[in-house]
């Protein structure tokens, strides 16, 4: 299966709006520290036509080591969650969006 | 944080850039992932996360108020799963 990785998107960011590579690269790096800062301050980062991601605090839980059968707890901890938009399921299924469009 | 706050926020941090320039990187960022979904490959973003779709088979549903049974076709979902660096930045958190 093909992979997309941050040369595809620089590479296509460069072609779109006319910035050089480095620039492309730099400015793509940026959008992706800005989203993790706000989800580690616990934020949540919603795109609207695409998703929300969030940050979701899990309790803490006896978990069990399946190949020994020996409990262990899961301390409490956060997780991130991504919901994708109507928009984006559409997308992937090839379907027109829904109307209305976004459900953020 | 929308994500006009984060154009916005990049437009702030670089004056030099149309808004409508930095606008249209961040749409183009979005579209591209979706793109790459919708040709069924995966977006790998190493420290960030992957996102890939994931089949779900077809399955008989049921209406929760009439309980009526309602085949629900075989679809495709998207799915995120965050990287070690991201995941574990989360968990640390900045706690307020």
């Amino acid at each position: 299966m093909n992979t997309v990785t941050r040369a595809h998107l620089t590479e296509t960011i460069y072609t779109q709006v006319g910035l050089s590579r480095n620039e492309s690269a730099d400015l793509l790096e940026v959008v992706l520290a800005r989203m993790a800062a706000a989800l580690e301050a616990g934020e949540s980062v919603k795109i609207s036509g695409f998703g929300t991601f969030s940050v979701r605090q899990k309790g803490r839980r006896i978990g069990r080591n399946p190949k020994t059968g020996v409990e262990v707890p899961i301390l409490p901890r956060r997780v991130l969650v991504f919901r994708p938009s109507q928009v984006l399921r559409a997308h992937v299924n090839h379907m027109a969006p829904p109307v209305g469009g976004d459900d953020e | 944080m929308t994500k006009s706050e984060l154009i916005a926020e990049l437009a702030a941090a670089n004056p030099h850039l149309l808004s409508r320039d930095v606008e249209t990187i961040v749409a183009t960022i979005f579209n591209e992932i979706t793109g790459a979904l919708a040709r069924g490959e995966r977006v790998e973003l190493r420290g960030f996360g992957a996102f890939t779709i994931k089949k779900r088979d077809a399955r008989t549903g049921r209406n929760p108020r009439t309980g009526a049974a309602v085949p629900v076709d075989e679809k495709v979902v998207p799915f995120f799963k965050a990287g070690k660096e991201l995941r574990d930045r989360v968990n640390r958190g900045k706690k307020d």
